[in-house]
């Protein structure tokens, strides 16, 4: 098992209702895998899942991206407002 | 060939000539360039003061609202006594106070592809302080399209996002967020409020990457994104990649000319009333009001969260916020006549499809709002 830490933000801190969260995942677990993992414990995730964007150790990750152990990951959003 | 200064632009810049990395040179580079700025609003306003104080030698705006009261809490470029002015005039005049040597030009109407071109056309750069999805996207593209710097920004409650987004030298917009959100997901500063400095903060910066680029000084937000939390005050770096498959920045794109961003953001163009369900969906505050008095059995649903009920509430109305609605359908009984309402309609009118897709029938909007109502019926309740 690989322990990672998760950073959210904006309106993904309402629908999570915290603004980190630590979570022991398998080895291997993609960025894909994990926001399946967030969206069944966080089910008002589901419905932002496919716009909001990751970063691994703060550089933006692709789905297929792998998430190595201990590794910090940062979840946004878009947002609109000015 | 670089403008000269004159005597009084020497003195009134006077802290800029000291500064090694922009000196006389520099500042007879900004006032011989350009930024356009989309939007006067909370990111606009404090963007175009400090490109206005520093002597960018010519500014657009690009604005299509008249300034409102609500709006006085952040957009610190109008006053009170701008409410109901249009805003780019009421910004004209503040920055021609500012520092009467910029030229201003200002665009009162609403920003479009097809405006966008002729508009931005003679700007070095361009500053994205606007407030909706279609736009951002129409911003990025010109400027992918254009080869003009994006100067980003976006606010939201207590966080803040800034980058340059140069696809010649880096990732775009569209790299970043290929997709827009569905509608109606991400609240916007109407429904979901904002901490009034934040997009001061935020214009700022967009202000200080302008005039770095300008300058050609310093390292931008090119190729970061940068993630500002006020609450936490943190501040975090993302570093971002161009996309290769980018639809308009990549090798081989598919948006070749500006399209139509309403409907690749699916969201209804300005003919639109917002507030509104449609003809069929709607109620009127008064109609309401006649209804409940007539002794018509209504269940009146509240959308909003619950802190607003503190502004204001209806007497018997049912609070479910529109994002737990979905999982406490069963406190609702399809068979009974519901009316939805949130701050200005917005919102209920998203709950109402939500309702609708889920079997109800008997459910209407009410149209505007509380604030409707706050407006035609009960005139002690505050509008806000």
């Amino acid at each position: 098992m690989n322990r990672v830490k998760i950073l959210l933000f904006a309106t993904l801190r309402d629908y999570v209702g915290s603004k980190t969260i630590e979570l022991e995942i398998s080895a291997g677990t993609t960025i894909h895998g994990l926001t399946d993992l967030l969206a069944a414990k966080y089910p008002r995730l589901e419905k932002v899942r496919d716009s909001m964007m990751a970063a691994i150790n703060r550089e933006y990750a692709a789905d297929e991206a792998v998430v190595p152990d201990g590794a910090e990951i940062a979840f946004f959003p878009p947002v609109s407002g000015g | 060939m670089l403008p000269e200064l004159s005597r009084e632009e020497i003195l009134r810049y006077s802290r800029h000539l000291l500064v090694p990395e922009i000196g006389l040179d520099g500042q007879r580079k900004l006032k011989g360039s350009s930024a356009l700025i989309i939007g006067t609003g909370g990111l606009g306003s404090p963007a175009a003061l400090y490109l206005a104080a520093a002597g960018v030698g010519h500014i657009g705006l690009v604005d299509y609202d008249a300034v409102e009261e609500s709006n006085l809490q952040r957009q610190i470029l109008h006053g009170t006594g701008a409410v109901g002015r249009r805003k780019v005039a009421s910004a004209r005049a503040r920055l021609r106070d500012l520092n009467p040597a910029v030229h201003v030009d200002t665009f009162d109407e609403p920003f479009t592809s097809a405006n966008a071109m002729r508009i931005a056309e003679p700007f070095d750069i361009i500053v994205d302080g606007s407030d909706n999805f279609p736009t951002r996207y129409l911003t990025n593209d010109l400027c992918v399209l254009t080869g003009k710097p994006n100067v980003y920004g976006a606010v939201f409650r207590f966080d803040g996002q800034a980058s340059v987004f140069d696809a010649r030298i880096g990732p775009c917009y569209r790299c970043l967020f290929p997709e827009p959100p569905p509608p109606g997901l991400v609240p916007s500063c109407a429904d979901a409020g904002v901490l009034g400095i934040l997009p001061g903060t935020i214009g700022t910066i967009q202000a200080t990457e302008a005039i770095k680029l300008l300058l050609g000084i310093g390292s931008s937000l090119a190729g970061r994104l940068l993630l500002y939390n006020a609450l936490d005050m943190s501040f975090e770096y993302v570093k971002l990649k161009k996309n290769p498959g980018c639809k308009v920045c990549g090798p081989h794109p598919e948006v070749t000319a500006l399209i139509d961003y309403n409907e690749f953001c699916g969201v209804p163009g300005l003919e639109h009333d917002e507030g509104s369900a449609g003809k069929d969906w709607d109620i009127t505050a008064r109609e309401l009001a006649a209804q409940l008095k007539s002794g018509k059995p209504i269940r009146l649903l509240d959308v909003r969260e619950p802190h607003e009920l503190a502004i204001s509430h209806l007497e018997g109305a049912q609070n479910i916020p529109l994002g737990e609605l979905a999982a406490r359908l069963s406190e609702l009984d399809s068979a009974q006549e519901i009316v939805l309402f949130c701050k200005t309609g917005s919102r209920s009118r998203r709950a109402l499809e939500l309702l609708v897709s889920a079997g109800f029938r008997k459910v209407r909007n009410l149209k505007g709002g509380i604030n409707a109502w706050a407006k035609d019926v009960d005139t002690r309740l505050p509008v806000y």
